[in-house]
Parts: structure tokens; sequence; C-alpha cells
């Protein structure tokens, strides 16, 4: 069982700030929907507003045929929602937070144990132990079970992997996987952009704008411009170096260790001698550019960059 | 039902494994009852005394003997001048001076008055006029003494013998006046404080943000919130009158269950407004400091002290408002006077609609948003 999420035209201001601008957009049945930005773009406003936790000023949220101002009763009966904090009962173990929001969904542990056997099983031989002494990803985990433990059809997650190590993360991420698979809709925000291409569809968000709302590999098919790898033996004052580089070059920033250059309407060779040209003055050697394809965190960055 | 049954589960499970909760259930009631009967007393004993005798002589010695005779007094030395005996004052070693002027024995001796002054520390107004009062009465038995003395002849008989009789609390001790009070004071602390921090608790570790995603009704939700601790303290109350019983002697003179009846009745008017407090704060600080601002003024005015009687109109008009009033009222009457529930119905029904007022309130201000 899952349902489709459609937000028409939705507003929410806090006093000054403007949280949403006019945000619309659909959420397929079953599909799992990346919401990507960077802190206070607006995506847990989002989903508060998904789950009645707070009112729009204006537009309408429905999750299938319910109206979230309406019908927000129902809503949080199909709906699963995982809070950006840690939310379950950290002087309660493992086992009676689950008990516990299996009870008050009317269900019991046994009886959905298959909906959360994945999530669950990892955890289970911690399940005597205190949620408040579960390590960070154990935490996630649990509040992953806890979230469907009453079966429901849409699931909403809150930078569930925000403050996780790699590993758990990836664990993560193949859990949602697997999760989707049973047939449920699945929201998901994350600041960290490498985990856009794990979605079936993300929004880019900004400052309360939509930026972006595509398929990951559309996203990527869109960029225009060139993009470029630079590294050099300096690479702790290349950025400020760089400042003032000159025609050409639209953008520069860091992409791990190395930096990514765009540009548009210039050949390889002219910007590699630029580049080399005001580079080694400044004491740069190994000075190495190569074009590489563009992947997902740069497009955001552009899109983010334009706008 | 069901839910309510699982939140109150989960509320029960909380309270028991908090390792401070215990002590704080159990532990602190009983040091209140017992450190605040002894204490919170009105009574004067060991009023601090000296004498400035300019006279001193056989009759002077005399009336100085029977004040360090009384209980009331300890004589704290003699001064030889009244400066010196201000000075004392002045710093609070001593709390009364009594000045014998010359020739005091030579002139009642002679059948002429003579004076005695009394000057009193009276910081504390009514403490001032007690110890005034006490020292005048033994100045008077002396007077007649002497008037006896002088002339034996005379029958210096009072035209009008009062004899006094005091009901409810025979020996005037002041413990049995107070703990009825401090019975009240105990439930309402435990009450008011748990409450009002347990909701925001939730708010401010943030758990309120998953619950208010769930079905939960916003009654079931309080309902939860407020059981346990409305069991909790009436526990409490049976806990302070065993210990009264033991320690002190008292015993309930009324109705046993009409007693924990309208207690439990109170106690819905407190946790409704420790939950009031609770919905309207958004962190365990704000909460505490509204709930002991409350507390103060409502204790302060309740009567457990001073009689609610004599303070001003407007004060004995906003004790309407405060529960703590009715309850202190109420419960003196049963444990002190046995009196039914007729004696006090008015004050019962008064809560009544506190209760319901409070309650309801704390549930419709609660919103499961954030």
């Amino acid at each position: 069982m899952s349902v489709r999420v459609e937000i028409n035209k939705l507003v929410k201001n806090f006093e000054k700030v403007e949280a949403l601008k006019e945000i619309s957009l659909k959420v397929e049945e079953g599909e799992l929907f990346g919401l990507i930005g960077p802190d206070g773009s607006g995506k847990t406003t989002l989903f508060r507003l998904i789950t009645n936790l707070l009112v729009q000023n204006n537009g309408t949220i429905k999750v299938g045929d319910y109206d979230s101002r309406k019908d927000f009763k129902e809503i949080r009966k199909i709906t699963g929602y995982m809070p950006g904090r840690f939310s379950l009962y950290h002087d309660l173990s493992v086992e009676e937070n689950l008990n516990f929001y299996a009870h008050i969904f009317n269900t019991t542990l046994k009886e959905n144990y298959h909906l959360i056997k994945d999530v669950y099983s990892q955890i289970e031989p911690f399940k005597k132990r205190k949620a408040g002494d579960l390590s960070g990803g154990m935490k996630q985990k649990l509040a992953l079970s806890c979230a469907l433990i009453h079966k429901p059809e849409l699931l909403i997650l809150d930078e569930p992997t925000t403050g996780v190590d790699a590993v758990s993360r990836k664990e993560f991420w193949e859990l949602l996987k697997k999760m989707q698979k049973t047939g449920i809709t699945i929201m998901v925000s994350t600041p960290y952009m490498d985990e856009a291409s794990l979605c079936d569809r993300v929004a880019l968000m900004q400052n309360g704008n939509l930026l972006a709302l595509e398929t990951p590999e559309n996203i990527v098919n869109q960029y225009s411009g060139d993009l470029w790898q630079l590294s050099t033996s300096n690479m702790i004052k290349i950025i400020v170096d760089l400042e003032g580089v000159g025609n050409g070059i639209k953008n520069i920033f860091r992409f791990g260790e190395k930096v990514h250059i765009t540009s548009s309407g210039i050949e390889f060779e002219e910007l590699n001698k630029t580049i080399i040209d005001f580079l080694e003055p400044k004491g740069h050697e190994n000075i190495i550019i190569e074009k590489v394809e563009p992947q997902i965190e740069d497009c955001f960055l552009d899109l983010m960059d334009e706008n | 039902m069901r839910t309510i049954l699982y939140i109150l589960q989960k509320e029960f499970i909380q309270v028991f494994r908090d390792k401070t909760m215990l002590p704080i259930i159990f532990v602190v009631p009983i040091i209140q009852l017992l450190v605040l009967s002894f204490t919170a007393t009105f009574e004067i004993k060991n009023v601090n005394l000296a004498v400035v005798d300019h006279d001193n002589s056989v009759l002077s010695s005399k009336l100085i003997s029977k004040f360090s005779g009384s209980a009331f007094f300890k004589l704290k030395g003699r001064a030889v001048n009244y400066k010196e005996a201000e000075l004392s004052l002045k710093r609070s070693d001593i709390d009364q001076v009594i000045v014998i002027q010359n020739n005091f024995e030579k002139n009642l001796n002679q059948g002429q008055s003579t004076h005695v002054q009394v000057v009193t520390n009276a910081i504390n107004g009514s403490a001032a006029s007690l110890m005034s009062a006490y020292a005048n009465s033994i100045i008077a038995d002396f007077n007649r003494e002497i008037i006896v003395e002088e002339n034996p002849l005379v029958n210096f008989g009072l035209p009008i013998n009062v004899q006094a009789n005091f009901w409810y609390n025979p020996e005037l001790d002041y413990k049995i006046f107070m703990i009825p009070g401090i019975l009240v004071l105990l439930v309402t602390l435990i009450g008011m404080f748990l409450s009002a921090m347990n909701l925001v608790k939730e708010k401010e570790i943030g758990t309120i943000e998953q619950i208010n995603v769930t079905p939960i009704k916003k009654y079931q939700f309080i309902t939860g919130k407020l059981v346990p601790f409305w069991i909790i303290a009436n526990i409490d109350l049976a806990f302070g009158l065993v210990v009264a019983y033991f320690v002190f002697g008292i015993t309930v003179l009324g109705s046993l269950p009409l007693l924990f009846s309208i207690a439990s009745l109170y106690l819905l008017a407190v946790l409704g407004l420790g939950l009031l407090v609770s919905t309207m704060t958004n962190t365990m600080q704000q909460s505490m400091f509204i709930s002991w601002f409350l507390l103060v003024i409502f204790i302060m005015m309740s009567g457990l002290f001073t009689p609610v009687e004599s303070m001003p109109n407007w004060a004995q008009i906003f004790n309407y408002l405060n529960p703590v009033a009715y309850f202190i009222k109420i419960n003196r009457m049963i444990m002190l006077k046995g009196s039914g529930f007729a004696d006090f119905q008015r004050e019962v029904y008064l809560l009544i609609v506190y209760a319901i007022s409070v309650l309801t309130l704390a549930i419709t201000r609660y919103r499961k948003r954030v």
C-alpha cells in the first residue's frame, strides 16, 4: 500500500521569514523521493506541514485523498514520521519504545514484526538497552523501526543520516531501498548531495524555493557548461589564490581533495594556459587540469549558484 | 481506553526508572513534615531579656526573679545603664529590656506608685506584642502580690472569673494546627511540580514531536500525564498521615474516605494547574519558575500560617482562585474537628468547578503542533 503526495502552491511564513515560497510538487506512489538542500532551506518545514505539526499560510497538501488541514487525523494514521531530532524516549529500552509506539497505533510488535524485520533485526540484540545509550546509527534504526511499526503508506524521514557515520549511512540507504520494494512511498530529506543519486527523484531546495525537481540522471544531463578538475602541489590555499583568475571561468569550488572549475565558451588549451600562468607565480607546482563528467553535486552547486 | 493504559504503563516505567524519583516521592515529604511541624511555630519561647536595675533592692530583685523563673524569658544578664542595653538590642543579642527605676522599693514601701519600663524589639510585630503581653502579665502579677501584702485585710478578688476552654486543640499545641496544613502543602508540591515538569520535559527533549504525529487524542495524553501523579500524591498523603500518627499522635477525627475523596478532587485541580503551566511553557526552567511563583503566592495566602480572615478583603476574594486555601481549610476541619461533608460543601463545589475548568483549559491549550 502506498499513497501519492500532492503539494500545491504551498506557502509558509514564520513572522518575517518566508520559509516556503509557493512550493508545488508531486510524489508518486511507491517513489523514493529525496529533498536535498542546505540547512534552513525549508525541508523540515515542508515535512512538518505534511504531518500537520505546522499549518500553512497558503496552498494545499494532499496525501492520497486526504487534505492536510481537514483530514490530518487520517494522514497521521497512515504516515510514519521520523523527526530530524531523535524523539524516542531515552529512558525506555529499545523494546519498550517499540511496543509503546505499536500499541498507540493499535497494533503489536509481534503482529507487524515482518514489516520492520530488516531494520529491527540489526538492533534486536540490544533490545533491553535504553534508547539513550544507543549509538547514533542504532538510534536511527530504532527510530525507523518505530516509524514503520504501524504499516504506514507514507514514510517521512527528516535527515535520517545526519550525524551518522559513512558505513551506517550506506546501510541506512540500503534499508530504504528494501523498504521501497514493499511498496511504501518514502520522502527523505538530506543535506548530503551525494545521497541524491540514490533517490528516484529529487527536489533541490534553497531558501524556501524549489530549484529543481527531476530524476538524478536528468539533473546531470541538463548540466550546461564544462567542468574541470584541478589539482596542484598546494591545495590548502588554492581557493584564495584562484581569486580573480579571469574570463570564461564561472565558478570555483572544492570537491573533496580537488577543486572543480566550471566554465563556458572557453577551450581546454586556453583555460589550461590561463590557470597555469595565474598560479605558477604564486608558487603552485604540478598543476593538473582535466575535464570531468559532472556529478550530481556539481549540478546542485551550479543550480544554487545561479539562484 | 486501551491507549490510555499504554500511556500510563509508559509513564509509570519512566517515573520509577528515574532514580531521583523515589526519594522525591517518599523522603522529601517526610522531611518536610518533620521539619516544618517543629519549626513553623508562632509560639514565643526563650525571649532574651536584659535588665537595667537602677534600684538594686530586695523588691527589684524579686521582680527580676519572677522573669528569670518564667519559661518564656531567658535572662541574658544585667546592664549597668540603659545605653548598654540599647546597644545589645541593636545587635539583636536581646529581644527585650526591663528598666527598673531608682527608688523603686522606697516608693512602693511608702505606698506611692513607681514605674517599670519595658522596651521590646518590635521588628516582628506579632512576636513583639506577645513578648510585651507576657512581660505585662508578670508585672501585673507582681503588682497584685504587693497590694495583697500591703493590705492583707482587703479582699482583692476580681469580680468576673474567666474560665477559658480551648476546643479541638486543648493544649494549644501549634503542631496540631500546622500538621493538616503541612500535609496539604506536601501533596501540593509533589502534584504541582511533577505535573508541571513532565509534559514540558517531553517538549524539551523533543519526544513530543513523535507523539504528536500519532493518533493519540489530547485527552488521552493529558490523562496519561495526570493519573500517575494523582496516584503518587494520594499515596504521599496516606504516608504523611501515618507519619503524623506515629510521630505526633495525630489521628483523623473525621472520615478517612471523605478525606481521600476530597484530596483526590483537590489533586485534580492542582495537577490540572501544573499541566496547564506545562502546556504554556517550552522549557523546564520556565515551567519551574511559573509553578514556583504560583505556589509561593498560593501557599502564603492559603491560611497555612496566618488566618485568611485577618487578610484584607481583596486577598480573601483572591482566595477563591486559590485551591490550596480550600483544601487546607477542609483538611483542618476533617482532621481536627471531625467535620462532615455538610460543613464544607460550598468549598467542595467550588473545587469541583475549579478542577473542571483547569483541566479543560489544559486539554485545549495542549496543541498537537510544534
